[in-house]
Parts: C-alpha cells; structure tokens; sequence
C-alpha cells in the first residue's frame, strides 16, 4: 500500500486513499486556504497543471480540490481550497502535522507546452485562479516560449484577491501582463472595477496566435469565451475547467457527467469548442 | 434422421436431476451458487443449494407500472421471464465497503483489504442480462480506470445461461440486439424443454470449463423432438411488441430541448426505479462514516440515482434542479451519450424500466417520441 505513495498508479486501485501530512498551511483570504502536503511514506508527487486530487478527511468525507502548486516541484504537493461545505471545511480545521488522504492526480491538463509560440491569455475568476497557478508557473518557467503571457484576473472585492503578493510580483516583471478587477470597490481600491470581460476587450494579444486558459464560475467562463471570439481568438484555441459533482474522480460513479464526458477523465480541462455547445444547455 | 446425423456429436441434455447436479457440483467446487428463487411475490436471484429453491411452475406478467407472478400450466423452472434484478446485485453490489482505516500515530492507516469473497455461479443468467454484463464490464475496466473488485467477481463468475422461451410484454432485446439467443459469455448454456412428459435441458459448453464441469455430469441425447421445440421456443421469444430504433435514439442528444421533456416531467416521479432495476446503470456515491469515538472510519460506496437532487450537487447547489433536467440526463445518457463513452448504447432492451416504473413510462416510447420517430 504504502509504496503506491510514490508512484501514484492509480490504474491500480483508484478508490483507496494515500496518507499525506500537512507541511505548511496559509491563510488566503477569510474562508480559502493553501496547503502544502507531503507523502506520509516518502516520495514525490507529479502532475501536470490543471489537473486535481480527491482530498479525504479521514471519518468526514472527500472533496475534488485541483492542485495549485508549481508542477516542477515534485517535492510538495499544494492545495488551495475555499471552505463552503463540511469537508472543505474540516480540511480548513486541520492544522501542521495532521494526516488527509490524497487520491489522483486525476484529469486533464492546460496544455501549455501546446501553446507554444504563441501568446498565452490566463482569464481567472475568484478562486479560478488556485487551478491556473501551475499552468502560470509552468509559463513563466518557459518565458522565452511566448510571445505575450497575460493574466487577467477577476474578483469580487479588494478582500477576495487571492495570491495577492504573488500577482504584485508577477505585475512587477516587465515580461508579463497582469490586469485585476474587482467587481465591487472597497476601501482605497483604486484599480479596475468591473467584470473580467472588460479586461479581455482591452486586448494587447495577438488574437491569430493567441492560446487562453479559462477558469472561473460557469457564467463567467462562457462571457469570457465570447469576449475571447469577439477578440478574434478561435474557439478552438481556448481552453476551461467545468466543476461537477464527484465523488470517485476516475469515471466509476456517473456523477460528473456533462454530456457525453466525464468531467473527471475528459475534464476539467476542455477545448472550448468541443464544449461551447454543452455550456448553452440548461441543467445539463 | 438427417437431421440428427449431420450432428456428428449428439446434443447433450440434463435433466432435472442432472441441473441439480450441477448445482451441487458448483457448490462442491467452491462456487456461491446463485439462482433464481420466489420471495416477496416476485422472483429474486439468491443463494441456493439445490433445484427445490428454483420457482418451479411460476410465470410472470409484466407491462407497464406492473409485475405479478402467476401459475403456469407446466412445471418450468425458469418460465418466469426477467427477474426483477439483474446480476448487477452480486456483481457490483448495493453496498460495498471499500475500505477500512484507523488512527494511527497522529495520521491514519488503511486496513488491510479483507479476504475476497468466494467465487460466485449464476444459474439462469438471460441473455439481454449477459448483454449488461459486457456493458458493466467496459465501464468498470475497459478504459482508464479499472474496478478491481468488479473484474475480479466477473472473471470467476460461472456463468449457467439459460435462454428465453418467451417474452414479456417489456421485452425488446430484439431491437437491441442482445437476445433472446443466447451466443456468448456462458460457460454453460441451457435450453429448457418442457413438455408433459418430459423436462429437459439442452446443454452446451461455452468455455473450456463449462466443457468440464459438463464431463462430471451424467447427459442425456436430445431428441428430434427437444431441439426443434427449442427452435420454436426461440422463435417465440422473438415475438416482441415493442421496438427501440437504436441509431435514431442517438439523436437524443441533439434534442435537450425538445417538448415532450416537459410532459414527461409531470409523469416523472424523479423516484429512480428505472435507475435501481436497470442492469447497466452504474452510478454510485460514497458514504464515510466512522465508529462514535472517531478512531475507525469506513468507506462505503452505495448505488446512486441521477434521479436524486443531491446527485448533481456542487456548492452553491445543485446542477439539475428539475425532473425534466434529471429524466432527461438518464434516458439521453443510456440511449445516447454512453455511445460516445464506451462505443455501444447503455440499453440491452430488458424493459425492466418499463415494467417498474411506477407510472408506466416506457423508454421506447419516449425515445421514439423525442427523436420524433413518431409513436411505436
């Protein structure tokens, strides 16, 4: 069992969970934080960005939480997650040196390498940031890969940016973009209001070589889209991560199918146009 | 006897004693033998020891919203149709644990897997039910993911088909094109041939130890008579009254937003019936639980309906909301969807969701209806 620690098969026996300690955990913002885990039993962990776990609290539950950490760092495994259930928030009450369960990595992935040569536009929305932030570092790691990197990112106030220091360091290189708005001003918010769409109009990508990476709440993927289109980007050359209910992350339990895909194995990560007609259907 | 000649090796029949044999020589061997038998005025499949435990003259009728077991004018042990459930039950059971875990220095460790359950023989397995085996089959182990409990129960499963001689009114296996022969996936397959003289079972080995296990057991020749009886029977298993155009049903999909989802919402109990008795449906869920002091926790994965409001839950709430949403996720799923996940459609044409739906609702007529085939 405990050698399945490292090597992370899960074609072997995907349901049983993996012992991982908690190294470090940071407060984000009032209701989300990060987690940094390591494997009870040694080892690394390796993903590709986009991609997430089944995190387990051992007697409470399990919850999909996608991986927010560098994926060139195999040493650590990082988790951001907002406490709006029971197991989000027990996973929130744990602290240094506690115990949780990892099952995956499951899913696809934001193919960055396949964005090569070209400009590369990340659209989060709140805590759509936390799945793009390995895509991100994967990016800047290969600057010299791009043409533009640019981030645009959304929240609902000033409070509700997350990976603020880290977004003031990104915004402090002179190789990439990154844009904040928020949708309602508090405090001294001096910066852009408005919805995230705006940001998209202002444009500053080559939209004929252009690769997007979308994430968000539903709605706002779907406006981002179509701000991406109406930019001139292909709908083809626009990618977004869909959350369904799931509770097995591995296509077993039905739960998260959209149409014809499991969100678990087919998602989150899609193409845009193999999905722009799913994201028009209601209740699907 | 031309006919009988062009036959170079005689066909083997059991009779009853024989079929009782069998059973008991499946027990012997270590399999968990599982048959058909009546309990709670239907007929279920169960552990059993011997042919007295199968349901010797019971038939049964079904029709839409409606299953009642009924006398029959022979003593046929399986002339009782379609069982209410599949072998889903034994193969991917309700309820199963999969795991263990305790408190363990500050963190938690995994039990040790318990010992596997014995290996399980199926008697009287129909072929619109071997068809969901394959099915169930793919999904639990054809792609990316496997079940390994599931493949391991099917893989030792012994398997004693036993082919249709009639159809219920539900049927449509015709259509689907899984049955009513029975062609494949048996080790054993038997053809009942009942008459007032004599009970029968044409016998035939569909594996190198179904051949075997039929070696240990005292056969008889089938008669002229048994084998063209046994085509007749087959025949009439073939006279079906309802019709599901697969190909057409495809185009589900294309239609989400087609009226007839709307009268069907208020028909639609959204009770999930048609989820539980469906051979092919595999949704579960997973229930954590723990002992009261907290040091022991279990894992439980239960079978599961779209049916259910919770079923679509992702906070904030849930993603389909109405009976229209959740019919419509089934039936588009099963006939539609599943084509493009496992390259075969999710319906072997039981008719069981037709038969316990409590308002009757038929699938090939909504199917029909909704890709505007007209009415069947």
């Amino acid at each position: 069992m405990n050698a399945a620690a490292h090597d992370h098969d899960p074609v072997h026996d995907p349901m049983i969970p993996v012992p991982f300690r908690i190294e470090k955990v940071r407060r984000d913002l009032s209701d989300t934080f990060t987690m940094e885990l390591v494997p009870e039993a040694g080892g690394e962990f390796a993903f590709k960005p986009g991609q997430f776990n089944m995190l387990y609290v051992f007697g409470v539950g399990e919850v999909p939480i996608s991986i927010s950490g560098d994926p060139a760092d195999r040493s650590v495994l990082v988790h951001t997650t907002r406490a709006v259930g029971t197991v989000t928030e027990a996973l929130d009450a744990l602290k240094p040196g506690d115990s949780l369960g990892v099952r995956g990595p499951f899913g696809t992935a934001w193919p960055v390498e396949a964005a090569f040569g070209h400009d590369l536009v990340f659209v989060a929305g709140g805590v759509g940031l936390a799945p793009l932030r390995p895509a991100i570092y994967q990016a800047v790691a290969n600057r010299d890969r791009f043409g533009r990197i640019i981030v645009l990112y959304g929240a609902r106030t000033p409070e509700d940016i997350l990976y603020k220091k880290e977004l003031e360091r990104w915004r402090g290189r002179f190789d990439l973009d990154v844009l904040v708005t928020v949708d309602r001003a508090t405090g001294k918010w001096g910066g852009n209001v408005g919805v995230v769409t705006n940001l998209i109009a202002r444009g500053g990508f080559d939209p004929l070589h252009t690769a997007s990476f979308v994430c968000g709440p539903e709605v706002m993927m779907r406006y981002s889209a179509q701000a991406l289109e109406k930019k001139g980007v292909d709908r083809g050359r626009i990618w977004v991560s869909v959350e369904r209910n799931m509770k097995c992350g591995c296509g077993l339990c039905g739960h998260c199918q959209w149409g014809p895909h499991f969100t678990c194995k087919d998602g989150p990560v899609f193409r845009y146009d193999r999905v722009a007609d799913l994201f028009q259907i209601r209740e699907l | 006897m031309a006919k009988a000649k062009s036959n170079s090796i005689a066909t083997p029949v059991l009779d009853t004693s024989g079929l009782d044999g069998l059973i008991k020589l499946l027990r012997d061997k270590g399999y968990q033998v599982i048959g058909p038998h009546r309990a709670d005025d239907a007929v279920v499949y169960d552990v059993i020891d011997s042919i007295d435990a199968l349901p010797a003259g019971w038939g049964a009728e079904q029709s839409p919203g409606r299953y009642r077991l009924r006398r029959r004018d022979d003593d046929a042990l399986f002339g009782y149709g379609l069982a209410p459930q599949g072998w889903k039950r034994q193969l991917y059971p309700p309820r199963q644990k999969i795991f263990g875990a305790s408190r363990q220095n500050g963190g938690f460790a995994v039990d040790a897997p318990p010992p596997p359950s014995p290996p399980m023989a199926f008697i009287g397995v129909r072929a619109c039910e071997l068809a969901a085996m394959g099915r169930q089959a793919k999904v639990f182990g054809d792609r990316d993911f496997a079940d390994p409990g599931y493949q391991r129960r099917l893989a030792e499963a012994f398997v004693v088909a036993v082919q249709c001689n009639e159809a219920d009114s539900t049927c449509f296996c015709l259509a689907m094109g899984s049955g009513p022969e029975v062609t494949t996936g048996y080790d054993i397959k038997l053809v009942e041939v009942v008459t007032k003289d004599r009970h029968v079972f044409i016998t035939e080995a569909g594996s190198p130890r179904g051949a075997k296990m039929l070696k240990a057991l005292k056969t008889g020749k089938a008669s002229p008579a048994d084998l063209s009886a046994a085509e007749r029977s087959l025949r009439h298993a073939g006279q079906q009254q309802r019709r599901l155009d697969a190909a057409a049903a495809r185009a589900l999909a294309a239609n989400p937003e087609h009226p007839r989802w709307d009268q069907l919402a208020e028909r639609c109990l959204s009770c999930g019936n048609c989820t539980m008795v469906c051979p092919t449906c595999f949704c579960t869920t997973i229930d954590d639980v723990t002992d009261l002091k907290g040091d022991h926790a279990e894992r439980w994965r239960k079978w599961d309906s779209c049916f259910t409001l919770d079923f679509s839950y992702i906070h904030g709430g849930a993603v389909r909301t109405e009976t229209r949403s959740r019919y419509r996720q089934w039936i588009t799923h099963k006939l539609s969807t599943w084509v493009d996940q496992f390259d075969e459609t999710g319906c072997v044409g039981c008719g069981r969701c037709i038969t316990w739906c409590p308002v009757g609702i038929d699938i090939t007529e909504e199917a029909a209806a909704i890709t505007d085939q007209g009415r069947t």
